[in-house]
């Protein structure tokens, strides 16, 4: 989320007490690490990758031909092809995070639009947005997101474009119901009234008021993405091997778990603490950012 | 009510319709050629031809999808194209399996998610709140596979005290269980938790504590009804949630359910059985959704049902 920007200029120092805050919290504080560090990790992967992810190794392999434990030169050990893990996960790190973030992205940008359009405009407008979302609803989103990947060739893009069109569903609903109950509030009423333009009302007036749920859901979305992503991967039909996701590395290996686990559990942790921190820090977001619910959620 | 009833039976009934149309569309749209899946690898193209044609598939979408329709109506989800079977019954035959399951999760987690929320209320924001708080993250942020596994190995392969996976006993059906349960579980410890916290500070609880009465007496019997409806009522909400899970931890377990049968006719791109669990699984969470929605205002009178 680029809320940096849109917060600019007015309340650029806004920007700064929401960091601030979020880190006094200590579940925050900590959600931010995990982020920063993995943000690091995708950013400079090629720096700090120790070996060649995609390179099948003779060394990597012990005298069995079996992946070889975390320790030694090959620091989480290798896995059923001698690739060292250690160098895929940082790889995958990428992965996660840019369908996290695009996937993301698009969601949250189509769920807010269709959102604002049909609280904004109301009648017909709404009625046809809002059954549609309710019939998006009740789609079994794994089903429909399997299916989905399966008609299209999964490329990562691909695979991020599934999961945005999964996912902007709770959004519109939350911004729907926001905006609903805002456009009625005097304020707008007034700028109808005086004959202010649709767009100016919405962008002057209507969008400042949202950016805080947009902040929180939006947060919150990444987890929820990075999980199907991983889910997809881990049924074969996300991101596509060799191309590492931590989801995939589970699905490679899951069949010897019960000999090498660290193939499966290493990446599961990276999964969940992915989710994890943006759980966290979409949480106290939500608490900062609407006091009314202060209390309720934490 | 009923004017409400009615109206939001014929939402349901409209929302349906929609899902067979573009779920329809969408597997219209799939590339694989379901002829040449029937017909094998070794086929002439004349048998693919011939194939093609009595399946109707030559005819243009609308035509096929209005013949789906009137089929779907009478009750006749059409055949296989892999297996000689029924899709009505290959899901009949599968549904009891993901029933058991689900039924069973639903009391997994909240057993769970209850009393993790009730202690955490209670304990409000001293070490114990801030522990299990941090568990009901963890539990919303943890994939259903990794679950599974994890659970799979300390206590199948290590341990060794429950079966590998498979069906058919109890012991079969406590791992699968806790996984599909593990993720509500944590939206339940946080929603028991609010939810207490509300009540406790409800006029007639401090009038309860006023009479004197004793503090297990005031939580048990006051608080915790109270607190416990607005939660009960999302038990509609989670069946949406249950359809997705039961995919992956069908196929983590071995399950012979309806997430594991749709699963192996997605990967062989058996069209009318995916068509079938997805109605099958739509219908279940409108179903679901109706049930919150109505259930909601006759727990809360407060919720208006116009």
């Amino acid at each position: 989320m680029s809320d940096a920007q849109t917060l600019r200029p007015k309340s650029q120092s806004r920007f700064i007490v929401v960091i601030s805050e979020l880190m006094r919290r200590p579940r925050a504080a900590f959600g931010m690490a995990v982020i920063m560090v993995m943000v690091f990790g995708a950013v400079f992967a090629p720096l700090i990758m120790p070996h060649d992810p995609f390179e099948q190794s003779f060394d990597g392999l012990d005298l069995m031909g079996g992946p070889l434990p975390p320790g030694g030169d090959y620091l989480l050990g290798t896995d059923l092809l001698g690739r060292d893990l250690a160098s895929r996960l940082i790889l995958g790190t990428r992965t996660s995070l840019i369908i996290g973030l695009v996937a993301n992205g698009i969601a949250v940008i189509l769920g807010a639009s269709v959102g604002i359009a049909a609280g904004f405009f109301g009648g017909w407008t709404a009625a046809i947005l809002m059954r549609f979302t309710d019939l998006m609803m009740a789609f079994p989103a794994l089903l429909l997101a399997i299916v989905l990947a399966a008609i299209f060739q999964p490329s990562l893009m691909i695979v991020a474009l599934v999961i945005a069109m999964v996912n902007w569903v709770q959004m519109s609903r939350v911004i729907y119901t926001e905006t609903r109950s805002l456009a009625e509030r005097e304020f707008i009423q007034v700028q109808r009234a005086i004959g202010s333009s649709s767009l100016r009302i919405l962008g002057k007036h209507l969008l400042p008021h949202l950016l805080s749920s947009i902040v929180v859901f939006g947060t919150l979305g990444i987890s929820t993405t990075v999980l199907l992503e991983a889910t997809l991967s881990f049924l074969g039909v996300g991101v596509q091997p060799p191309m590492p996701s931590w989801g995939n590395i589970i699905f490679e290996n899951q069949t010897y778990f019960s000999t090498a686990p660290w193939l499966v559990f290493i990446p599961g942790l990276l999964i969940v603490l992915l989710a994890l921190a943006f759980n966290l820090v979409g949480d106290a977001l939500r608490d900062i950012l609407d006091p009314t619910l202060k209390g309720r959620h934490g | 009510m009923s004017g409400y009833l009615v109206r939001r039976l014929i939402e349901s009934a409209l929302i349906l319709l929609g899902i067979t149309f573009v779920t329809f569309v969408l597997l219209y749209m799939v590339p694989a050629d379901p002829a040449r899946q029937i017909a094998g690898r070794s086929a002439t193209a004349e048998t693919v031809a011939n194939i093609r044609d009595q399946l109707g598939l030559n005819d243009p979408l609308f035509v096929q999808y209005f013949r789906y329709l009137g089929n779907l109506l009478q009750g006749d989800m059409g055949r296989s194209y892999l297996q000689r079977a029924e899709v009505a019954d290959l899901i009949a035959a599968r549904l009891p399996a993901s029933l058991l399951l689900m039924v069973s999760a639903i009391v997994t987690e909240l057993i769970l998610g209850l009393t993790i929320g009730v202690v955490a209320a209670l304990r409000r924001n001293r070490p114990a709140d801030h522990t299990l708080m941090i568990f009901s993250f963890v539990s919303i942020s943890a994939p259903q596979f990794v679950i599974g596994i994890l659970l799979l190995y300390v206590f199948s392969v290590q341990f060794g005290w429950l079966p590998i996976g498979g069906y058919g006993t109890f012991a079969h059906l406590i791992l699968p269980s806790i996984t599909l349960g593990f993720l509500g579980a944590g939206w339940y410890s946080r929603m028991m938790r609010s939810s207490m916290i509300d009540v406790l500070e409800q006029d007639f609880v401090r009038t309860a504590r006023a009479k004197g009465l004793s503090r297990l007496h005031i939580i048990t019997r006051h608080v915790m009804p109270n607190a416990i409806l607005p939660v009960i009522a999302m038990i509609g909400i989670d069946i949406g949630l249950f359809m997705s899970g039961i995919v992956v931890v069908e196929s983590v377990f071995g399950w012979p359910g309806i997430g594991q049968l749709a699963w192996q006719a997605i990967q062989r791109v058996d069209i009318p059985v995916i068509m079938g669990v997805t109605m099958v699984s739509a219908t279940a969470i409108v179903l679901g959704n109706l049930i919150a929605d109505l259930v909601a205002p006759l727990i809360d009178p407060r919720i208006k049902t116009k």
